[in-house]
């Protein structure tokens, strides 16, 4: 495979330059941080708990993109598909912490529990009580016995919801912490892959894929899911991903959801389209009811062409919590 | 020594990004070069009152500058190595198995893997053995002994099916291919040798 073309600088740059866009488009809204990494709303309110959201770069809109009122009130910004160090966790916490603790919320990768584990030791130290919520929404990266183990894909960004209205409301971090575990256990996401990202600085791709090959399942950063095969109707690998998803959590009839379609990357809006439509016939059939849908850019993989599939159960107070107003770059809830 | 390491690994970081790319996400040789660029100027622009503040310094520029799964792993091996070398004057043999198994210990306790997860545990699970065993003898030859056994450790991680970071879920797909941490790890340990070497 060739390598990718993209108007970048400074290959080594790219984060420094994107968040200092994001800093630029936000109008005051947001400023960054030494040591360069750790981006933070300008007005977060006093006595609440801190929400601090974070992980590798190459995925905007998330996770900077979420930082804003009643969402994230920070991030820990990694290199591309790099966690985020301790240094940069650290001043990320003491510049969210408003007194009364903060919440670490990230995907499940073994690099963002290590840094986030080596940042709450160093953020205790300074006597800043942390709690943490690791999102593994991804149905197809470990079986249910061990859902630990799975990663966390375009999850994230219900569980971000969720966390940022619960500090909003002001409960305590304990409270905070528990109703974002329980929005994390409600959800259940999937991803099909049809062609790679690539990484900034190198040009080169993250994985192989045939002209007429796509891969079910397949993870952020190019990690294998459970099938590779030829490219087939949208209908039927929709339906393929929702059996999986489904059966999973499980949902039932009689539930109420919120769904989620993400684009990874390099998607038209019409692929989206088509299989929102599917989505939703199946959640009729099923006796589900949708009650709302998010479709775009959320949780990318650089230009990554195919797009993921999350639902959320809700019950009423993650109902009440996900339906209160938001604003950030990523997502705006009125 | 070290000097010598860091620029060794930023040498190689093609090699490094390449076995990354069959079983991770392409990113380890960046990150590592990162990592070790910043070694470099740390070690080219500082003075260190001792051994051990200086490992202890490496460890946490490595943490910091590289970031991700390696930096905080590689970070934890120098800080972690550091621990028991705070009367070190001399980086002997016996300072070499102290650093290594110390090392080791710290990462367990990080990172909770074990060998034959295929990490780079699988690399200087070896060496610490092979350190304790050749203890007695100069620093070159235990170097020599170390790299090897780093070395032979990190070519059987292609026997084993990684459990952890990235190429965990790839299961019997990772099979045939090295650890890319057990690389860098051998890779760190024969520079550190080529280097004794270099100066008898």
């Amino acid at each position: 495979m060739s390598k990718a073309k993209k108007l970048l600088n400074d290959p080594r740059q790219v984060v420094a330059e994107s968040i200092e866009g994001l800093i630029a488009a936000s109008h005051g809204r947001l400023e960054e941080l030494p040591p360069g990494g750790v981006v933070v709303r300008t007005m977060i309110p006093e006595a609440k708990v801190g929400v601090l959201v974070g992980g590798g770069s190459g995925h905007e809109p998330l996770f900077a993109g979420f930082i804003g009122t009643n969402l994230a009130d920070g991030a820990a910004c990694g290199n591309v598909f790099a966690a985020p160090s301790p240094d940069v966790i650290l001043c990320a916490t003491q510049a969210v912490d408003r007194g009364r603790g903060v919440l670490y919320l990230y995907g499940n990768y073994a690099g963002d529990n290590m840094n986030f584990d080596i940042g709450a030791e160093l953020a205790a130290d300074e006597g800043i009580q942390v709690q943490t919520v690791r999102v593994w929404d991804d149905v197809a990266s470990a079986p249910l016995e061990r859902v630990s183990d799975r990663r966390g894909i375009a999850g994230d960004v219900f569980v971000i919801k969720i966390a940022g209205a619960a500090a909003a409301t002001g409960i305590d971090l304990d409270d905070v912490a528990s109703v974002t575990a329980r929005a994390r256990d409600n959800t259940r996401s999937m991803g099909v892959a049809l062609g790679a990202g690539s990484l900034p600085e190198t040009g080169e791709p993250t994985f192989e894929l045939g002209d007429d090959e796509i891969e079910v399942g397949m993870g952020l950063h190019g990690e294998r899911g459970v099938a590779r095969e030829k490219l087939q109707p949208a209908d039927v690998i929709v339906t393929r991903m929702m059996d999986y998803i489904l059966a999973d959590l499980p949902f039932e009839s009689g539930d109420e959801v919120c769904l989620l379609i993400n684009n990874l990357g390099a998607s038209t809006m019409i692929e989206l389209l088509i299989a929102t439509r599917k989505v939703h016939a199946i959640l009729s059939e099923a006796g589900i009811r949708v009650h709302d849908t998010l479709i775009g850019s959320f949780c990318t993989s650089q230009e990554m062409a195919g797009y993921s599939i999350s639902l959320l159960k809700l019950d009423e107070e993650l109902k009440a919590l996900y339906d209160m107003p938001a604003e950030s770059m990523a997502l705006i809830k009125r | 020594m070290m000097l010598h390491v860091a620029q060794g690994i930023i040498a190689n970081t093609d090699q490094l990004t390449r076995a990354d790319q069959a079983i991770g996400d392409g990113d380890h040789g960046v990150g590592m070069a990162r990592g070790f660029t910043a070694v470099e100027e740390l070690l080219t622009n500082s003075e260190f009152a001792s051994i051990h503040q200086g490992l202890k310094a490496i460890g946490t520029t490595l943490m910091s500058a590289m970031g991700g799964a390696s930096g905080a792993v590689f970070g934890t091996l120098f800080r972690g190595g550091a621990g028991g070398l705070q009367e070190t004057t001399v980086f002997d043999s016996h300072a070499l198995y102290n650093f290594l198994d110390q090392g080791y210990k710290a990462i367990q306790i990080r990172g909770g893997a074990e060998e034959g997860d295929k990490t780079m545990l699988d690399a200087l699970g070896p060496a610490v053995r092979a350190a304790r065993e050749h203890i007695q003898e100069t620093i070159d030859r235990s170097l020599l002994a170390i790299a090897a056994a780093a070395e032979e450790g990190k070519e059987a991680t292609k026997t084993m099916v990684a459990v952890h970071g990235k190429a965990k879920t790839l299961g019997e797909r990772s099979l045939g291919y090295v650890d890319p941490g057990a690389l860098s790890m051998s890779l760190i340990c024969r520079l550190m040798a080529d280097y004794a070497a270099s100066l008898t």
